[in-house]
């Protein structure tokens, strides 16, 4: 068992000047201020923030630089930001503007070897490939682009595997079908992913009770957790999660 | 009134050094970011940010002709706050991508990680717990108001490994293995992990060092 401290981190779906909550892709519920949320978050204790822009990557537009400034302004702890990246100057930008890591989905499975250009740029612990999981009739998972819309003909495996020797220095995997749900992390999704990969692997989609946080760390082996739903509808707080995963023997930064 | 010399901030273009200046500016410290060696001479202090490769970063000084400025700088007794890769080429040799000479202001190498507990991962990512090497080592230092156990973020391939036990002002422990997270020699500081990034501890780190460089440091 890792000695690590494990990461939690709130995600915020970026649309317009709105954090949002995407219910499994379609349906959208506004949820607040990106900067009041962060904010919130930050103090609450959060290890890292994910901004991710749903609009960017769909419509191939691009972030709003100005709104990633203003939410990361007051923030100090990593931010990763994501949507819409498709250029080295992309990422120029998203680091100037105060994001730390870069992630990168729809673009990355079009271009794969985009992801080795930016790693040789940036260097690796900058690049996180995030990935929309969703699970086939055959047992294995496809990945989604366009914000969980397209399929892409990539088994995730696979298109990890690939990734991985490519560069990617970390992981962020989604599961489309366990999003907005509240009924647990996707843990053979999980497991299937950290049997093998030597990076960092964030979980996202499905947190529902603390169990599930815990289940997802203990016996899915995640470095990080990742929850939209559970933090913008105040289940839980940053807080409660980390007191439950430190009694149940788990390390976490208490702040 | 003569105004007071600005704190540098010195772009050596490595990597993203926003979230530094963001921190000082968020203690409303007279911040000046340059990589001109005019600018650096005329500092109360000057910060090395920086994420990237030990050799690129030791270019980044050369091709700017600031490998003498920073450690005549640092000679003369003023303070010197490198983070992450500014730490690292404080000392005298990289061992990353071949042998590379650093600034040598501080004895030592920067090395390989060691093997580690086999679930661990390389970079070492995350938060992790700073330990005093003495009870008192933190005293009168930018660790001061940092307390032993408190975490910060880290994210490194390489380690520092000062030659002289002296140098270490501090100790993290990763797979099993403990590691100098943190090295002093007077006035000069290397730190390892990234206080601009690590909350309310990080910035308390911060803090101390702006006192130090308007010779406040309790």
């Amino acid at each position: 068992m890792t000695q690590k401290n494990i990461r939690i981190i709130p995600q915020l779906h970026i649309k317009g000047n709105n954090v949002v909550k995407p219910v499994q892709t379609d349906a959208l519920r506004v949820v607040g201020n990106p900067q009041e949320l962060a904010y919130r978050y930050y103090q609450e204790g959060a290890d890292e923030i994910l901004y991710m822009d749903i609009v960017a990557s769909l419509y191939q537009r691009n972030l709003d630089f100005s709104l990633i400034k203003s939410v990361t302004q007051d923030i100090f702890i990593p931010v990763t930001v994501g949507g819409g990246i498709r250029t080295l100057q992309d990422i120029h930008n998203a680091l100037h503007s105060g994001a730390d890591k870069i992630c990168i989905n729809t673009y990355a499975i079009h271009e794969p070897l985009f992801i080795e250009k930016a790693v040789k740029e940036f260097g690796s612990q900058c690049i996180v490939l995030a990935i929309d999981a969703k699970k086939q009739q055959s047992g294995k998972w496809e990945a989604y682009t366009d914000g969980g819309r397209e399929p892409s003909g990539k088994d995730v495996i696979t298109w990890i595997k690939e990734a991985l020797d490519l560069g990617a220095g970390e992981i962020y995997i989604s599961s489309i079908d366990r999003d907005g749900t509240r009924k647990g992390y996707d843990l053979d999704l999980i497991k299937a992913i950290t049997s093998f990969a030597r990076v960092p692997v964030v979980g996202h989609g499905g947190a529902g009770d603390l169990e599930s946080i815990l289940a997802a760390v203990s016996e899915g082996q995640l470095d990080a957790v990742s929850s939209s739903s559970i933090f913008h509808f105040q289940d839980f707080t940053i807080v409660q999660v980390k007191e439950y995963l430190h009694e149940n023997n788990i390390n976490v930064r208490l702040v | 009134m003569k105004k007071n010399p600005p704190i540098v901030i010195v772009d050596y273009g490595i990597g993203n050094i926003g979230s530094a200046i963001r921190a000082f500016a968020h203690f409303g410290a007279d911040v000046l970011i340059s990589d001109k060696s005019d600018d650096i001479l005329s500092a109360c202090a000057i910060v090395l940010p920086g994420v990237g490769s030990f050799k690129s970063g030791m270019n980044g000084l050369e091709e700017r002709g600031l490998i003498d400025v920073v450690s005549n700088f640092a000679s003369k007794g003023m303070p010197v706050l490198g983070i992450c890769l500014g730490a690292q080429i404080l000392l005298s040799q990289g061992k990353e991508f071949g042998v590379h000479n650093g600034l040598g202001i501080i004895p030592g190498n920067v090395v390989d990680f060691p093997d580690l507990d086999d679930k661990e991962k390389i970079p070492h990512m995350g938060w992790n717990a700073l330990h005093r090497p003495l009870e008192d080592s933190w005293d009168n230092t930018i660790l001061c108001s940092t307390k032993k156990g408190d975490k910060l973020y880290f994210v490194h391939s390489y380690i520092l490994q000062p030659s002289k036990k002296d140098n270490i002002l501090s100790l993290t422990t990763y797979g099993g293995y403990e590691f100098c997270s943190s090295v002093k020699a007077g006035n000069v500081y290397g730190v390892q992990f990234h206080p601009e990034k690590s909350g309310k501890v990080g910035l308390n780190i911060i803090q101390e060092f702006i006192n130090l460089s308007k010779g406040e440091l309790i």
